[in-house]
């Protein structure tokens, strides 16, 4: 049996590899929010009974989608060494993590966008229409603002789904806390390093839950709402 | 002003064609209220998705002020749904925004500038009665409430059409009454044309002008209200117009017994006890009552009458304008 390392040098690693990870996560978030949006908002618009149906496209989209999310991370992240690489200059490391982060959750959140978008009420589109509007100002003011409480929601679900990935990719060269507690915790059997990396992934996704349930709620104008 | 010539339009059902609307003619003069009423089923909601410019009929014209609009696309039919302010079937307010917000979409549509749609605003919030609640959420208010809300939008980019589906169908008499009475101040203050889809014959006795009976996805009576009451085949009549009820024993002591439908201050006051005197007969009110179709004072009554000239009296009364109906329960068979 090793000698367990010092709490002191846990808490470095702890430091640093929190850092990386949420430096991740936080990025591809981000990224994976800004092209998941417009990919949903494509899905919701291109749907039958939706603003522009088009279903044959609307078809070929949510194929696509679903691929992409059927498509095992691990093996995307292989798939796309050569892209990062193009993009990044590196495979590895916790920036390099980022495209495959950020590209793995696109379907992922385009999927949870068209399904928040699809609950605004027939009705309420409909009046929005009557009214002259064009379709960019409908999805703006009506269908992006109303399910806002919604999307933020849904945004937190992914980064909570990014931070497990991102676990992932950090084993595979991305830092983090997920090569923390597998190299250092799982295969050198330091229990204190990698029961400790645990607890930091545990308290990381609940803040992200309560960050999000936070802002959801904040600026939600529908009765319940504590405002 | 609305003209709705020969529309028509299917939809594929699990048996076959539905022929929603099946060559449907309709007028509504500028400034005046149509009540479009009918079992459901009959198309009412087709018809006004058709006239709201959300659905396209598969053949005929929807013209506004001469022009058809069923063809337009692209910005040509932006700019006409703007002139046709909608006040669809059920909830259809933004729930994130306020009153007032949700009365100004279609002026960001129109691209009216902030301070002008703040004071259009707050004019069309006055109209509906409800100024202070322009910084409630949809949540926040009532069923009655939130239609008004809905009706101000409408009306918020000044349009010279106001089309509303079943506007009160969810809501108890008393807000009913709110709600129309807004659509009433809407074409009496804004001298906007006003079609309105309606179940509710109340509906149609408090605000319109003019009803049309829609069945099978055609037209099967349309005039003037006022009109319509007074003509003995018409089937809207008999449901804007108060009961009778049947009495035989009753009827059967009577020489004659008609119903009469009398239409204004004037006939409603005057035209019976005049009847009596003139032809020195007797006359009684066997059952019917009164009502009022807009401002105007309506009855029907059930009478009973007795002596020698009470043909005559209800020939006069015929002549003076009321429209009367002898009814076969009564002996005058026997006695003519
Ligand atoms: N989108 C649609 N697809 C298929 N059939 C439809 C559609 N909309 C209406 N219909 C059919 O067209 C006919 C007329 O429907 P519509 O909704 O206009 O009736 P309505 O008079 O408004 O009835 P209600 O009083 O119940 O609201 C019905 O047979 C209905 O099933
Ligand atoms: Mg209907």
């Amino acid at each position: 049996m090793r000698k367990a390392t010092p709490w002191s040098t846990v808490f470095d690693y702890l430091v640093t590899a929190t850092g990386e990870t949420l430096y991740m996560v936080a990025v591809s978030t981000l990224i994976a929010t800004l092209l998941g949006i417009p990919v949903g908002v494509w899905l919701q618009l291109t749907a039958p009974g939706g603003l522009r149906p088009r279903p044959l496209l609307h078809k070929l989209l949510g194929f696509v989608v679903d691929l992409g999310r059927a498509m095992p991370f691990l093996v995307l992240l292989v798939l796309l060494t050569s892209l990062t690489r193009l993009v990044i200059g590196q495979s590895i490391g916790p920036t390099a993590a980022i495209v495959p982060l950020s590209v793995g959750a696109i379907p992922f959140v385009g999927r949870l966008v068209q399904n928040v978008l699809s609950e605004v009420h027939v009705s309420v589109v409909e009046a929005a229409v009557t009214t002259g509007a064009t379709t960019t100002r409908i999805v703006r003011s009506v269908l992006l603002r109303e399910s806002l409480p919604a999307l933020i929601n849904a945004i937190g679900v992914t980064a909570i789904a990014l931070l497990g990935y991102s676990a992932m990719a950090g084993v595979l060269g991305g830092g983090g806390l997920g090569d923390l507690a597998v190299r250092l915790g799982y295969q050198r059997f330091d229990d204190r390093v990698l029961w400790s990396t645990v607890a930091v992934l545990a308290v990381i996704a609940t803040l992200i839950q309560f960050a999000f349930n936070r802002a959801a709620r904040a600026v939600d104008r529908r009765r319940h709402a504590s405002v | 002003m609305i003209t709705v010539e020969n529309l028509t339009k299917t939809f594929p059902g699990s048996t076959g064609q539905v022929r929603a609307l099946d060559g449907v003619n309709l007028d509504v003069a500028a400034g005046t209220v149509l009540g479009v009423v009918g079992p459901s089923g009959a198309g009412k909601s087709t018809l006004a998705r058709c006239v709201a410019l959300l659905e396209r009929p598969d053949s005929g014209a929807i013209r506004v002020d001469g022009t058809d609009l069923v063809s337009l696309g692209g910005s040509a039919l932006r700019a006409a749904r703007r002139q046709i302010g909608v006040v669809p079937q059920g909830d259809s307010l933004l729930r994130q925004r306020t009153a007032a917000g949700n009365v100004a979409l279609p002026l960001e549509s129109a691209g009216v500038p902030g301070p002008q749609r703040r004071t259009r605003v707050a004019e069309l919030l006055d109209l509906v009665g409800l100024t202070d609640k322009a910084g409630s959420y949809p949540d926040q208010l009532s069923g009655g409430q939130r239609q008004r809300v809905a009706v101000a939008r409408a009306l918020a980019a000044s349009p010279s059409v106001l089309l509303a589906d079943e506007p009160t169908s969810a809501l108890d008499p008393e807000t009913t009454g709110s709600v129309l009475t807004v659509l009433d101040r809407a074409r009496a203050e804004l001298g906007v044309t006003v079609l309105v889809v309606t179940h509710d014959m109340g509906v149609v006795r408090r605000i319109c002008d003019d009803v049309a009976v829609l069945e099978g996805g055609r037209v099967v009576e349309h005039g003037k209200v006022l009109d319509l009451v007074s003509d003995a085949a018409s089937r809207t009549a008999a449901s804007l117009l108060p009961a009778v009820d049947q009495n035989p024993a009753v009827e059967r002591s009577y020489d004659r017994v008609a119903d009469v439908v009398l239409v204004g201050f004037a006939a409603v006051g005057a035209l019976l006890p005049e009847a009596t005197s003139r032809f020195g007969v007797e006359l009684n009110l066997l059952g019917g009552g009164l009502t009022r179709l807009g401002e105007t004072p309506v009855a029907r009554f059930r009478v009973g009458l007795n002596g020698e000239r009470a043909d005559s009296a209800l020939e006069w009364i015929t002549e003076a304008g009321g429209a009367v109906r002898r009814t076969p329960t009564g002996p005058q068979g026997v006695a003519a």
